[in-house]
């Protein structure tokens, strides 16, 4: 549980020195429990008070991260159970199972997929983050020889070592410890050799356990153990029982400040048909899993998975913007006509997609008005008849095409004079009020 | 530490909603957020409709246009192929062809479409106008009327137009959708005003409007979650009525259902890609509280049953 200002002021030396900057310890302590100070500013601190503080103030899911150097994801420090309240922080990773027992063709094939998996949407890189590599084959040799050979063909790519037997675990994470693999692996019956493992090599281990009161018994027994950076699995896998865990151990952190089961959520995927792998990835970006693991990487899976996790991961309070420019839709030319609106990014989306499906080449000119709607911008006086003016001015459009006609949007109808009196030589047009309209607008010109 | 289940328990439900006269279809009636049933009631799967049009579909992408190759030409075939040969368990006719800027069709044309197609189904149905405020409301009113006992679902009213569109649900005997775009409290303010009206707060579908993937999802999801969170924690009657998610008609006309795999490498099969988009739109909408869902692509459909099989 978090503790109460008075709580923490018990643990402090009440000396008011005031070194911390505030005129007494209590005032510190409060600051302490609204999460507004640090414990570091008060140089006096017992050994005794840091020890009960640090582990009262941790952010209630782990912070964890998935292999080392440029690629490493960062997992857990989640606060919230809804996006609204506050942005999801750190966006799950998507990591893909290779089978040991898979044929050496297969395996290059897969981690190929990685390597190649990037994609650049609205201005964000992303890929397939991790690799799992699974002991099926049984073989203990057999596991090393394929993680190493990933890991040298693939060095900048998390790892996920899963295996339950602790000789191939041991084996395999020594190969490629410096990369900071995940092992994921330690369940009741090996718990205490797993540990072992993960502490001597200082990498996370992956906890497995059937339902949430066996896992809490695990981690507070692996922690016992010394281990500190966990992901777990709740052993759900099916699609009920995996909303089921995943609620039920985010609301234990966040709400409880449970920490036997504050750690990201590792959650299995894998399905035989892939629009159902999809949709259980769906359900584990929106709820909660901090590691998906998927059985296959289809460029045109991955693309709807990275475009709902950016979605889902998007900071609900910042109005989603789109960069100021003119935007080419469709092979403009010098003759095409030329739209303006705001760079509300749904705005954008909603005129550019009206625009593409009328099949007519079009530039769309998005006018930075802090991420508001048409309406609202106009309302805010940040989309008005010289601030429009200038913006066309000031982008040099006039060099690129061969008339001087603006469309603009229906709803700021009023600004057309006051446009043209601003814009010498310039003819204004009112486009429609919705965007819904343009394709026959625009087919009809 | 032991671990002790943390549950919520919650103050409001969900109304229930049946749809149609032969077969009949029911939704919302739960107690909990989306498939909470660990620690609540949610005694009824979420709906899936199949849109099929006045007008053959000449707009919609080919993946989704081809499935329908044969059948889309005529709305009572159409229909009937949803209902006999995909299993459909409701189906959404949006009368397109009734917008001005398309084939403009009249009051009295959309009225003996929808008479046909309900004497050739009877599984329930959506019917949908198209979009258009002024022409919706002469529409709408006009079809009402066609299918009157026919205990379908009428859509949408919006703030422009809901007056005479909920009195012709209301005389008629049908739900109505409610829609607003994308804010909680328009989405509030409207069904205060349908219910204002005389019309039944339990007899209303809440239409937050839908977003595609990649254009606006998180904003429908959001607010989809948030009137959810009124409708249970705060016991929000305004709040309670199940809600849409027109998932087909935002899929299937942005870039990624559209653009070739020659074009976009990147992005892998065209056809594939578009059914995901539609499923994976689908899908979310889902785990934000959407109860009844309007879709295009049978594959994306099926896959999306397939997942609510697995979650109920
Ligand atoms: S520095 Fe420490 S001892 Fe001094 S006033 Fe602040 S909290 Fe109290």
């Amino acid at each position: 549980m978090a503790l109460t200002g008075v709580e923490i002021f018990k643990l402090l030396p009440k000396t008011n020195c005031k070194k911390c900057g505030h005129p007494t310890c209590l005032a510190f302590a409060m600051k302490l429990a609204q999460r507004q100070a640090s414990l570091d500013a008060c140089p006096d601190v017992s050994e005794e008070a840091k020890k009960v503080l640090g582990e009262a103030s941790a952010p209630p899911i782990r912070s964890i991260a998935l292999g080392s150097g440029d690629k490493a994801v960062k997992m857990g420090e989640e606060n919230v159970l809804f996006r609204h309240e506050k942005r999801f922080v750190n966006p799950c990773a998507f990591a893909v199972e290779v089978k040991d027992s898979m044929s050496d063709d297969e395996i290059n094939n897969t981690v190929d997929g990685v390597l190649n998996s990037e994609i650049d949407r609205v201005g964000q890189k992303l890929r397939i983050d991790a690799i799992l590599v699974s002991n099926a084959s049984n073989d203990a040799g057999r596991f090393e020889g394929v993680v190493k050979a990933i890991a040298s063909k693939a060095p900048a790519v998390p790892l996920i070592i899963a295996t339950g037997n602790p000789a191939a675990a041991e084996a395999a994470v020594k190969a490629v410890a410096d990369k900071k693999p995940l092992l994921y692996g330690a369940d009741e019956s090996n718990a205490d050799a797993m540990a072992n493992i993960a502490k001597t090599h200082k990498i996370p281990l992956g906890v497995t356990a059937k339902g949430l009161d066996a896992l809490t018994a695990l981690t507070e027994k692996i922690k016992g153990l010394g281990v500190e950076d966990m992901v777990i699995d709740p052993g759900a896998r099916t699609a009920k029982e995996i909303i089921e865990a995943n609620t039920y151990i985010r609301r234990a952190a966040i709400k409880k400040n449970f920490k036997a089961l504050g750690y990201p959520v590792i959650t299995l995927a894998q399905r035989d048909d892939k629009m159902v792998e999809a949709l259980i990835a769906v359900l584990g970006v929106t709820k909660y899993s901090s590691i998906v693991v998927l059985s296959s990487i289809e460029k045109w899976k991955n693309l709807a998975l990275f475009t709902l996790r950016q979605n889902i991961y998007t900071d609900p309070q910042v109005p989603m913007q789109v960069e100021q420019k003119v935007y080419k839709i469709g092979e403009a030319t010098p003759e095409s006509p030329l739209t303006i609106t705001t760079n509300f990014s749904l705005t954008y989306f909603i005129v550019s997609g009206e625009i593409e499906n009328s099949k007519v080449p079009t530039r769309l000119a998005v006018m930075d008005c802090e991420g508001l709607s048409v309406l609202t911008a106009w309302a805010a006086g940040k989309f008005t008849a010289s601030k429009i003016a200038q913006f066309i001015q000031e982008s040099g459009i006039e060099n690129e095409i061969s008339h001087k006609e603006l469309i603009i949007p229906g709803y700021v109808a009023i600004l057309s004079g006051a446009i043209e009196d601003k814009l010498p030589g310039w003819k204004v047009t009112v486009g429609p009020r919705e965007a819904n309209a343009l394709p026959a607008f625009l087919k009809s010109r | 530490m032991a671990f002790a289940a943390p549950n919520e328990t919650y103050s409001g439900k969900v109304f229930e909603v049946t749809i149609g006269a032969d077969k009949t279809a029911v939704f919302g009636g739960e107690n909990v957020l989306p498939f909470h049933s660990f620690e609540g009631n949610a005694p009824h799967r979420p709906v899936i409709a199949y849109e099929v049009q006045d007008v053959p579909p000449e707009d919609w992408p080919e993946t989704v246009k081809k499935v329908y190759e044969g059948v889309s030409n005529d709305p009572v075939t159409w229909a009937k192929y949803c209902q006999d040969t995909l299993n459909a368990q409701a189906i959404a006719l949006r009368l397109v062809g009734t917008h001005p800027d398309r084939e403009n069709r009249s009051p009295e044309d959309a009225a003996k479409t929808v008479k046909d197609v309900l004497a050739a189904i009877n599984v329930p149905l959506i019917i949908l106008g198209s979009n258009q405020i002024e022409k919706d409301s002469a529409v709408l009113v006009s079809v009402s009327e066609a299918a009157k006992g026919k205990n379908c679902i009428i859509g949408k009213a919006q703030e422009g137009n809901y007056k005479t569109i909920a009195a012709a649900a209301m005389a008629n005997n049908h739900k109505l959708i409610a829609m607003s775009e994308l804010d909680i409290n328009l989405s509030k303010q409207l069904n205060i005003l349908i219910t204002q009206m005389g019309f039944d707060k339990e007899r209303l579908i809440t239409d937050p409007m839908c977003s595609a993937l990649g254009y606006g999802l998180e904003y429908t999801y959001s607010v989809m979650e948030r009137i959810r969170l009124a409708a249970l924690t705060q016991n929000d009657t305004t709040m309670q009525p199940p809600m849409l998610a027109d998932v087909g008609m935002y899929v299937w006309k942005i870039k990624e259902t559209q653009a070739s795999e020659t074009d976009l490498p990147q992005w892998g099969s065209l056809a594939e890609r578009g059914i995901t988009w539609e499923a994976v739109t689908a899908g979310s909408l889902l785990m934000s509280g959407a109860e009844l869902l309007i879709m295009r692509h049978p594959e994306a459909a099926k896959a999306v049953e397939k997942f609510i099989d697995e979650l109920m």
